[in-house]
């Protein structure tokens, strides 16, 4: 029954998580002791709402039943409401859960549990969106108190711009993604892929270290912006990377490699087209002209002004 | 009562249209009142209607509207932008509160929403006036604090009408997205500079 196949998967994914933490641990006599420990973790973990263990385990069980009886076609709104069946407890625990990357502490497994939803990732994305607009519109207006010869106005474009990068990489990155790891699957014996959904939920959920950056990329030092950046940017990275970890190492070296320095560098170049982009450094003399004049307005190709900029 | 009685007997396509008309206006303004003056109650949810909605995006749109041609890149939102925003905006707030499993229907979201955009829309009003005056430092700080306490009453009108539709453990979830949608429309109001 695929259900207690999940049930029994799950358990030796968390014992084997245990093992590698307690290395001492022998695997003949440890792994009796380690499977009902194991077993109770779960079931405290994910019945956290439930309350007491033995009703946990029966409602668990039913919970599973109930979910295979029920699966409703793809064009009746149930099916949809399956994909935002969360709490507000558990939202906030997956955020936490991403802004906190732990080496061996796969974000799918620990924090998703199998149910993917889709509340987070898109309501993340949509508040990245705004968030940079806006503050991209607070850069120019404080500039603009610096330096009054700076035309300002409110760019509304911007957004359109923001929203369709983002939403784009949420869902093609994942797409190409969950495409190539389930072609590679017949090399991997251990671990199937990642649904398609918990790859979108891995990717959005990621995205959220990146709203307060943002908004710390007000402060208009420079070096301050992109210590922020590296920073958010390096947590991100890890949530993704130690997510697909344990997907990718039985697979040959280079390929590991290569797909885990491209999902790296994706992120790197959302990140620093998102810096260019909607905070333009100034004074200009600093950009790189080719690339950034053909997509500045006219207005604000000025000539640099002559005294330094005030910081 | 009588009168009441009479209306559900006889059709209205017999009444002139001043009534029709007076009728529906009396309807929209009892709802006006519900939102400056947010109480639980039920009238929004029992008699929705989309009009009030309507007249507040086309109006919130109109004073949006830039009064010369700037270069299309460089622009504020056009009206188009606006309503597109408005409208989409609260269709999704609606879906998302459906799925996350809200008792409420389509039509009766989509006329909370619209109405509890009364309050965005007189901060509109006031800072279209204020800047009729001089810029400056006080003029951007009036219109800050304008925008800042209508945006909190839209939320607190939303979230009287719409809070008690949500399970009890989602009640968040399903709010922030309103919190996200005024304001953005706060943020369009406030950086609106006529030129």
């Amino acid at each position: 029954m695929a259900a207690a196949d999940e049930l029994a998967f799950h358990e030796f994914e968390e014992a084997s998580n245990l093992l590698a933490e307690t290395p001492d641990a022998a695997t003949a006599s440890g792994s009796d002791q380690l499977t009902p420990q194991g077993h109770v973790a779960v079931v405290v973990d994910s019945g956290g709402s439930y309350g007491a263990e033995e009703e946990a385990e029966e409602s668990d069980r039913t919970a599973l039943l109930q979910e295979e009886k029920q699966q409703p076609g793809f064009w009746t709104f149930g099916y949809y409401q399956s994909f935002f069946d969360v709490d507000t407890s558990q939202v906030l625990d997956r955020i936490r859960g991403s802004l906190l990357p732990r080496p061996g502490h796969n974000f799918v497994r620990h924090h998703l549990r199998n149910r993917p939803d889709l509340y987070g990732p898109f309501w993340i994305c949509a508040t990245l969106a705004f968030v940079l607009a806006v503050t991209g519109n607070l850069t120019l207006v404080l500039a603009q108190r610096r330096d009054p010869s700076i035309h300002y106005s409110p760019q509304f474009h911007k957004v359109t711009v923001a929203g369709v990068t983002i939403y784009c990489y949420v869902w093609l990155v994942p797409l190409a993604l969950w495409g190539f790891l389930r072609w590679r699957k017949g090399v991997r014996e251990r671990m199937g892929p990642y649904t398609f959904l918990e790859t979108v939920c891995v990717y959005g959920y990621s995205l959220f270290v990146f709203i307060p950056t943002v908004v710390l990329w007000l402060i208009p030092v420079p070096w301050l912006q992109w210590l922020f950046g590296a920073l958010a940017l390096a947590l991100s990275a890890a949530t993704l990377v130690f997510t697909l970890w344990p997907v990718v190492r039985e697979d040959t070296r280079l390929v590991a490699a290569v797909l885990l320095s491209t999902v790296v560098l994706l992120h790197a170049l959302l990140a620093v087209g998102c810096k260019f982009y909607f905070f333009r450094p100034l004074p200009l003399e600093h950009l790189a002209p080719p690339l950034q004049a053909s997509s500045l307005p006219p207005k604000l190709l000025l000539p640099p002004t002559p005294r330094a900029k005030a910081t | 009562m009588r009168s009441h009685i009479r209306e559900f007997d006889s059709s209205t396509l017999n009444e002139s249209v001043q009534n029709t008309i007076m009728r529906d206006l009396k309807a929209v303004g009892k709802k006006f009142m519900h939102v400056l003056y947010p109480r639980k109650s039920n009238t929004l949810l029992r008699d929705w209607d989309l009009w009030g909605p309507l007249i507040l995006c086309v109006t919130l749109a109109l004073m949006l509207q830039r009064s010369s041609i700037d270069s299309e890149k460089d622009g504020g939102p056009q009206f188009a932008e606006v309503f597109v925003i408005v409208w989409f905006g609260a269709v999704t707030i609606t879906l998302n509160s459906k799925l996350l499993g809200g008792n409420i229907s389509f039509f009766q979201s989509l006329c909370v929403l619209g109405y509890c955009i009364l309050p965005l829309t007189v901060a509109m009003l006031v800072c279209r006036l204020v800047l009729l005056a001089e810029p400056g430092p006080i003029n951007f700080m009036v219109r800050l604090f304008v925008v800042i306490v209508m945006f909190a009453w839209s939320i607190v009108a939303s979230t009287a009408f719409l809070a008690d539709s949500q399970p009890p453990n989602r009640k968040a979830l399903a709010i922030y997205p309103v919190f996200l949608f005024y304001f953005v429309i706060s943020w369009m109001i406030l950086t609106f500079t006529p030129q």
